[in-house]
């Protein structure tokens, strides 16, 4: 690798990055331009809620992407990113919320309908600056950020690795879920934040803010994507990668990996965290069923079938198995979780690099890491 | 509620009624004529006859009361009845409906169903209805067996009057069982402190877990007596710390059940996660196999719920052995060495058993029967009973771990098993078999998985989502027990329920089990390998 180049512009000299960024930016071209310049009725027209769908897609590709770059190059399984990607959801909500104002069911100027609800008569501490874009996207970023520091903080210090780590985030979102659903938190309870009206002055429900939230997950992913290029492509990813293959070996070596997961750590969970931020708006609800353990072990799976340690593989993987569930959950509701097992069991045994592992030529031609890894480390190293 | 009570008093009309058929003759024109004075006086007088009643040493009499005091005696209408009947004391058995059906009180004989507008009920009130229960209770008190009078007994605290004080006074010299004793004792004692202030009564009461005791108790602390009001709180104040043992007990006794489910949960997964070092998702989905099992012999068997529930046991077992087995050899035998890969590919297993029992059977809960002998409680004292099925539970878990400390220590089986886990290549090449080895172990764990179904489908309710609700549960046993400790899992799951058990009261279901998610987490960074790691080679894995 060239290291004489800045690490923010290495990436563009990849080919990889060049045609993943290509597509991306063709396909959001494509689908704006026939949204917009397609009349209704024509077969080529793509309609609003196909725009949604695919908005959706691109949230969780960039939630993939966040996954693949503390899974494939840092070697930690997180079952939990779902939390991470719940609670940048959850800020954008809050924000969302207070953007209503008084035009709730209830018609009070400052609480959110739930509250009043529930009769609480002024608003919880935590719910004060969401009003404010600037501060609500900033929380987008802090909340699973923050969250991700300490608990890599307490993990990574004292080198809980491996499986341990794995099960102990998958406790962590469970836990979360567990809180969230209580009435008490004060972000909605079972229900969770919903009846959106519009976003930064636009109104949500209309096409145009709709395309634009498709193509701001457009830039969002392409902009996570890069970053997690330049990161796994600097010096920092070299050890990262090192972390992955021997930590032990590493840390002998004089590097300070706890230092490196948990900065890898880290920026993973604010990526999940704009993901979540995006994906909110466009459904037009967040509920603790995010942070259920399933979701967050799902993500996983979009990772593993699209190939480990590739990012590129991550957001394949992540359009594929939601394109199946739209069209599964649509014709055959009972057979997904069928699909979705088998799924899980044929990659892992059959197909341990993923598609991206059927592109030899592509990856070889970009990929000089060495091969994607087939395993993680070792239950008890 | 109404048919049990008529089908109790068939029945405690018949007992009572067998014996004396033959000199039922000479006492019927004395207990019609009581019967007679009991429907047409007045409310104030119907206490004093029904006490003649009682005395009259009619064996029926405590039927009669009974029916009395539920309403449910009634005498055919003179002016309406037909020839035959009018006039005649019934006990009505089931008044739903136009027509009851009648019995008649006297000689027990059914007359079938007489309009209700034939029927005139004797009346009666709240006042008059305890009055009964004590004069039954006095009735009660002159039985044979012990169990009845104890229980007599104990229907008597607070509702003793002046005129039975006396009678249980007598009663209480001839009295030789030592528990009927006490508690007569202590009926006397609340009455004395109500009624007459009595100081020495009051420490008769001051061990008493009785609510009529600490109510007694209660008003003698308003007493204008300074010595009385203060023996009453000093009384009261003990009461309270035995009290607040109990409720201690109580909840050791909640917690150690909790725990005991979640040891049960996870022992399996201490045996194929922890010894074997396979991470199993699908393990909770082994648990609901193995419950399913006891809901689909019960089914077979119906009408022997306690039958099918102990064939259970080795049918769960075999069940969720096989299924580990296909398992094993289907999936996780390709994926050794890589644990991460094995559970996402176990989790993808559970996710279509779990998909398989929702087409296959039902998505909505089954109901497993608990049998007789599991369901009821044992009373240790008034404030504090336990419940048998939960004590079963602690039991099995119990058993089911020394059965497994006993193989992984004492058999050729276990022996095997540490030595593969701890160096597969030099136990194979001193001629173990290791791939049968793992089979094996592998089968042993979600048998013992199953085990735990079948156990949980005593308490909780079986459906599709049991496993879920129990995996994350059980791998937190396993790790903070310490990875390939069976001891570890054992004070783990114990702890950990007890925990939970302790913070509910003031945090609340939820909040309490977040707590001690929480808890292990933070627990886990501290340390890493659990309570009890592993020291020595085995450590390295």
């Amino acid at each position: 690798m060239n290291y004489s180049q800045s690490w923010l512009t290495r990436p563009f000299t990849e080919r990889s990055t060049q045609i993943f960024l290509g597509v991306l930016f063709l396909a959001v071209m494509v689908v704006s331009v026939l949204h917009l310049v397609m009349p209704e009725g024509s077969a080529l027209y793509v309609s609003s809620y196909t725009v949604t769908l695919l908005g959706k897609y691109l949230c969780y590709a960039l939630l993939a992407v966040a996954v693949d770059l503390v899974w494939g190059y840092l070697g930690i399984l997180s079952l939990g990113h779902g939390a991470f990607f719940a609670l940048g959801g959850y800020a954008m909500g809050m924000y969302l919320m207070r953007q209503i104002g008084d035009r709730g069911v209830y018609g009070d100027p400052t609480l959110p309908d739930f509250m009043v609800f529930l009769n609480w008569d002024s608003l919880p501490w935590y719910w004060h600056g969401f009003d404010m874009a600037w501060f609500a996207f900033i929380m987008v970023l802090l909340a699973p950020g923050l969250l991700a520091l300490v608990f890599g903080f307490l993990a990574f210090r004292s080198r809980v690795t491996g499986v341990y780590l794995s099960i102990i985030t998958q406790a962590l979102t469970f836990a979360l879920m567990l809180a969230f659903f209580r009435n008490e938190m004060g972000f909605g309870g079972n229900n969770g934040l919903t009846d959106f009206k519009d976003i930064l002055g636009f109104d949500l429900r209309t096409d145009a803010a709709r395309l634009g939230l498709f193509i701001a997950t457009g830039i969002a992913l392409a902009v996570g994507y890069v970053i997690c290029r330049a990161i796994v492509t600097s010096k920092l990813g070299r050890v990262s990668v090192a972390c992955r293959d021997a930590e032990a070996r590493t840390r002998f070596l004089g590097y300070r990996v706890e230092r490196v997961q948990l900065f890898v750590f880290v920026v993973s969970a604010m990526l999940a965290g704009v993901a979540g931020a995006l994906y909110v708006p466009q459904v037009g609800i967040i509920n603790p069923s995010e942070f259920s353990p399933l979701f967050s072990i799902e993500i996983v799976v979009w990772v593993a079938l699209g190939g480990r340690a590739t990012l590129y593989g991550a957001v394949i993987g992540a359009i594929i198995v939601n394109y199946a569930k739209t069209v599964f959950t649509g014709i055959l509701p009972d057979a997904w979780l069928f699909a979705l097992g088998a799924l899980f069991v044929l990659v892992t045994v059959f197909l341990p690099k993923g598609i991206a592992g059927l592109l030899p030529g592509l990856k070889k031609k970009t990929d000089d890491e060495s091969e994607a890894p087939t395993s993680g480390k070792e239950a008890t190293a | 509620m109404s048919i049990i009570r008529s089908l109790k008093q068939l029945l405690i009309v018949c007992l009572l009624s067998l014996p004396v058929l033959g000199h039922a003759q000479a006492n019927d024109e004395q207990a019609q004529s009581l019967l007679t004075q009991l429907a047409e006086s007045s409310y104030g007088q119907k206490g004093k006859i029904a006490g003649e009643i009682a005395r009259s040493g009619d064996e029926r009499a405590r039927g009669w009361l009974e029916a009395f005091s539920a309403g449910k005696l009634a005498r055919i209408e003179p002016s309406k009845g037909d020839a035959e009947g009018s006039g005649k004391f019934v006990i009505v058995l089931s008044n739903r409906g136009r027509n009851w059906k009648v019995q008649d009180a006297l000689t027990g004989d059914d007359l079938g169903e007489i309009s209700r507008r034939d029927l005139d009920s004797i009346r009666v009130n709240n006042s008059l209805r305890s009055e009964i229960d004590g004069i039954l209770s006095v009735i009660d008190l002159t039985v044979n067996d012990a169990d009845k009078r104890l229980a007599a007994a104990r229907g008597l605290r607070g509702n003793v009057d002046e005129a039975m004080a006396k009678k249980l006074t007598e009663l209480m010299a001839s009295e030789e069982d030592a528990d009927v004793k006490a508690t007569l004792n202590e009926a006397l004692a609340i009455y004395k402190v109500e009624e007459q202030g009595d100081l020495s009564a009051v420490k008769t009461l001051s061990g008493s877990l009785n609510s009529e005791a600490r109510a007694a108790l209660n008003s003698a602390t308003y007493s204008d007596d300074p010595a009385l009001k203060q023996a009453a709180r000093d009384a009261l104040a003990s009461i309270e710390t035995k009290l607040k043992w109990n409720r201690a007990a109580e909840t050791l006794y909640f917690g150690l059940s909790l725990g005991s489910v979640l040891v049960l949960a996870a022992i399996g997964l201490a045996i194929t996660f922890g010894v074997m070092g396979v991470i199993n998702m699908a393990h909770g989905e082994l648990i609901m196999l193995g419950a399913y099992t006891t809901w689909g012999m019960q089914q077979m068997l119906p009408g022997q719920p306690g039958l099918a529930l102990i064939l259970s046991i080795p049918a769960g077992f075999l069940v969720s052995a096989l299924a580990g087995v296909a398992i094993e050899r289907s999936v996780i035998q390709f994926l050794k060495g890589r644990p991460l890969e094995t559970l996402l590919a176990t989790f993808g297993i559970s996710l279509v058993l779990q998909q398989l029992v929702r087409t296959v059977i039902s998505p909505l809960n089954r109901t497993v029967v608990t049998p007789d002998w599991m369901s009821g409680s044992i009373m240790v004292n008034e404030a504090l009973s336990l419940t048998l099925n939960r004590l079963y539970i602690i039991g099995f878990a119990l058993v089911v771990f020394v059965g497994l400390m006993l193989i992984m220590r004492k058999t050729r089986l276990g022996l095997e098993v540490r030595a593969v886990t701890q160096n597969r290549a030099m136990a194979r090449s001193m001629g173990i078999k290791a791939t049968k080895v793992d089979i094996m172990t592998f089968a042993l764990g979600s048998g013992v998985a199953g085990l735990a179904g079948v156990a949980l489908s005593q308490i909780t309710n079986v459906g599709p989502n049991l496993g879920q609700n129990y995996i994350i549960d059980s791998f937190m046993v396993v790790v903070f027990g310490g990875v390939g400790n069976l001891w570890g899992t054992l004070v783990a799951g114990l702890s950990l329920g007890t925990i939970n058990q302790l913070l509910e009261p003031w945090a609340g279901a939820v909040l309490a089990k977040i707590l001690v998610l929480v808890f292990i987490i933070l627990f886990i960074q501290k340390r890493p390998r659990g309570l009890f790691p592993q020291k020595g080679r085995a450590a390295e894995g």
